[in-house]
């Protein structure tokens, strides 16, 4: 098969859009929790806590949204801690969040092994159809491409509006932003920088398990241990390579997932006959590296990114 | 509410939430274990039982502990010069890789000069490994933690085709795994008969080692420095990329050992299942240790401890083993925040 086949292929694009909703939940949640101020390694543990939480509640008999939305609690909840520690006590993002990302996976590990002690194999439930929007999917390879996706996909992408809407257009995403930029200045106006940023990493935690959950409710049908796979990492370089911006970090994860879905073609063409199959799964990971490189040039940072505000101080 | 620092924190102030960041990872593994259906008493005796109640669970213990001493070191020297090194892990596997590569028989030579030079390619292979996000870091600016753990995906990759391919023991019935080691490249047992090799002393060196470092050289001084605050320390004429780029070596070598004295010592071959996350259970190990290279030692020794325990108990009584993890990551958590409130004292505003 050819480059040009696979790239013009409606199949190809579709595969990129379904693997790139995850990516858009969990990166808009960390753009949430940076535009604050804080960096949320958690995310790799909140995802896999959101991707089983979803998952069990809808095996427990809870319809498909309402493991979306216990999926979203989940990640509040370890959002909560996560914001606890980091933003009133000022602890280190960087510790915090790697013992949020052990303490949300080991919970969940456990947590499985307590539900389903005897199992070899995770039982499956009905995951989320692909909805065919009326007219836009007849389109020509567009229509098949982005209108017959599942509905949680266009929830990822609805999503990307309202964080920009919020962010851009509100004085709460006013408030968030300055947050992350001048935490001075919003205390001079009488705001609680501490209760924005903890809203902004709970919520942000909230997405962030919901990108888990599409993995159990949308892309498969069931929970495996290593299904987050890094999965978390990558989403905090998207959010560097989309310079902090919604609509750029949305391209970002579109395009990254498009990387993902050509190296999975790419391995069953000739090229993936002489160059060893390692090589084409390290693609994204080195990806993510090469946009962290190529993007620290004229990166936006937020200004008081990982800056910890203590009332009083100057 | 606000934080102010104590002036002259008293014994009690200083050790008093460690030890109950400590009681309270215990509290929150108890009230997992009864959620489980397992009696919090029985769970931590059979835990106790398995990590030290024969000589068995004994040595096993300090096996666990040995590259757990090593990740905890590498974390402890790099964390504390705010390094963020979460890359133990792949580290780990360059040294494994290189101990392969140098230790199957690409060198016919008698066992202790062939074990140095085998334990210094090593470092230095899990040293460059580390350089390269540090040298990211310095020169671009680009955050260490994320590159070091997107690392751990690659260079595991990277090691599944090696024994997929180059690295492949053609005797291995198909399977990924290497060569055996020559006897020669192996690591003897410190005693004849029991299951303890030469890495534990290795381990206990390196950690003596890393304390001289630390208290009574030049180096030492100055990653302390870069650590409290870099823009101090440049201001006072230290050489900051300089010492982080020093640092790094240091923390990528000392993980890389972890990997050598696993595959010397204790498995013979690599597999890719040779780490079960050493690399990040070494932050735990690091900051129970409070960064201090004798108490990686004491906290490796816990944290075995309750690895191996909780193995054993697990089998015993059916509760999940990951319940360690669970109480490891807690005092985690629970131990930087003592470390905070041994120093600061919380007002109400």
């Amino acid at each position: 098969m050819d480059l040009i086949d696979i790239l013009t292929s409606a199949a190809f694009w579709a595969a990129a859009i379904r693997i790139a909703s995850p990516l858009i939940f969990a990166t808009m949640g960390e753009l949430i929790c940076e535009r604050a101020g804080v960096l949320n390694l958690g995310i790799e543990g909140i995802m896999v806590a959101g991707a089983f939480a979803g998952w069990i509640a809808v095996w427990a008999g809870l319809p498909l949204w309402g493991g979306v939305a216990v999926a979203f609690a989940a990640g509040m909840a370890f959002g909560l801690l996560h914001a606890t520690l980091s933003v009133p006590f000022g602890l280190s993002q960087h510790v915090v969040g790697i013992g949020v990302t052990l303490l949300a996976t080991s919970l969940t590990f456990y947590t499985y092994r307590v539900v389903l002690p005897e199992v070899s194999s995770p039982p499956k439930i009905e995951a989320f159809q692909p909805f065919e929007v009326p007219i836009l999917s007849q389109i020509p390879l567009i229509g098949p491409a982005f209108f017959a996706q599942t509905p949680l996909t266009y929830a990822a992408f609805l999503l990307v509006i309202a964080v920009a809407l919020v962010l851009y257009r509100t004085p709460l995403g006013l408030a968030v932003r300055a947050a992350g930029e001048n935490p001075q200045a919003v205390a001079a106006q009488g705001l609680s920088v501490t209760a924005i940023r903890m809203g902004a990493v709970i919520v942000g935690s909230g997405f962030m398990a919901v990108g888990g959950a599409f993995l159990t409710l949308s892309a498969f049908d069931s929970f495996f241990f290593d299904m987050v796979n890094g999965r978390g990492w990558i989403c905090i370089a998207l959010v560097v390579f989309g310079a902090w911006k919604p609509g750029k970090a949305l391209l970002g994860a579109v395009l990254f997932a498009a990387f993902d879905a050509l190296q999975i073609r790419l391995q069953q063409t000739p090229i993936g006959a002489v160059v060893p199959y390692q090589l084409f799964l390290m693609m994204p990971y080195i990806l993510s590296i090469l946009a962290l490189v190529v993007m620290s040039r004229r990166a936006e940072v937020p200004a008081a990114l990982m800056v910890t505000f203590n009332k009083g101080e100057r | 509410m606000r934080l102010e620092p104590i002036a002259n924190p008293g014994i009690l102030r200083r050790l008093g939430p460690p030890a109950l960041a400590i009681a309270g990872s215990f509290l929150v593994a108890s009230l997992l274990a009864l959620i489980a259906g397992g009696n919090p008493f029985a769970v931590f005796g059979a835990i106790l039982k398995g990590a030290a109640g024969s000589k068995f669970a004994l040595l096993e213990t300090l096996n666990r502990a040995t590259p757990l001493i090593f990740t905890g070191l590498a974390v402890a020297v790099a964390f504390r010069a705010r390094l963020w090194n979460i890359g133990a892990e792949a580290q780990l596997y360059a040294g494994a890789v290189v101990t392969v590569m140098l230790g199957t028989g690409a060198l016919h030579w008698p066992s202790l000069p062939l074990l140095v030079v085998i334990g210094v390619t090593a470092m230095l292979a899990g040293a460059l490994l580390l350089l390269i996000p540090a040298l990211l870091k310095t020169r671009f600016g680009v955050d260490e933690v994320v590159t070091t753990l997107l690392f751990n995906f690659i260079f595991l990759l990277f090691v599944s085709y090696l024994l997929e391919g180059p690295l492949k023991d053609p005797m291995g019935m198909g399977w990924p795994k290497s060569a055996r080691l020559i006897p020669e490249a192996r690591l003897p047992r410190i005693i004849d008969g029991l299951r303890l090799h030469w890495g534990f002393v290795l381990a206990l060196v390196s950690a003596l080692v890393l304390w001289v470092i630390n208290t009574r050289t030049t180096l030492g001084f100055e990653m302390r420095a870069v650590g409290q605050n870099a823009e101090a320390a440049r201001f006072a004429g230290i050489p900051v990329t300089r010492v982080i780029l020093k640092t790094a070596l240091l923390s990528g070598g000392l993980a890389a050992l972890a990997g050598f004295s696993e595959v010397a010592g204790l498995k013979g071959s690599l597999t890719l299942d040779l780490s079960p996350g050493y690399g990040y259970t070494g932050i735990v190990v690091a900051m129970l240790a409070l960064l201090h290279p004798l108490g990686v030692v004491v906290a490796a020794l816990f944290v075995a401890a309750i690895f191996v325990g909780a193995d054993a108990m697990s089998r015993a009584l059916g509760v999940p083993s990951y319940l360690a993890d669970i109480m490891l990551a807690s005092a985690l958590l629970m131990m930087v925040l003592a470390i905070l409130l041994s120093k600061f004292r919380v007002v109400r505003d």
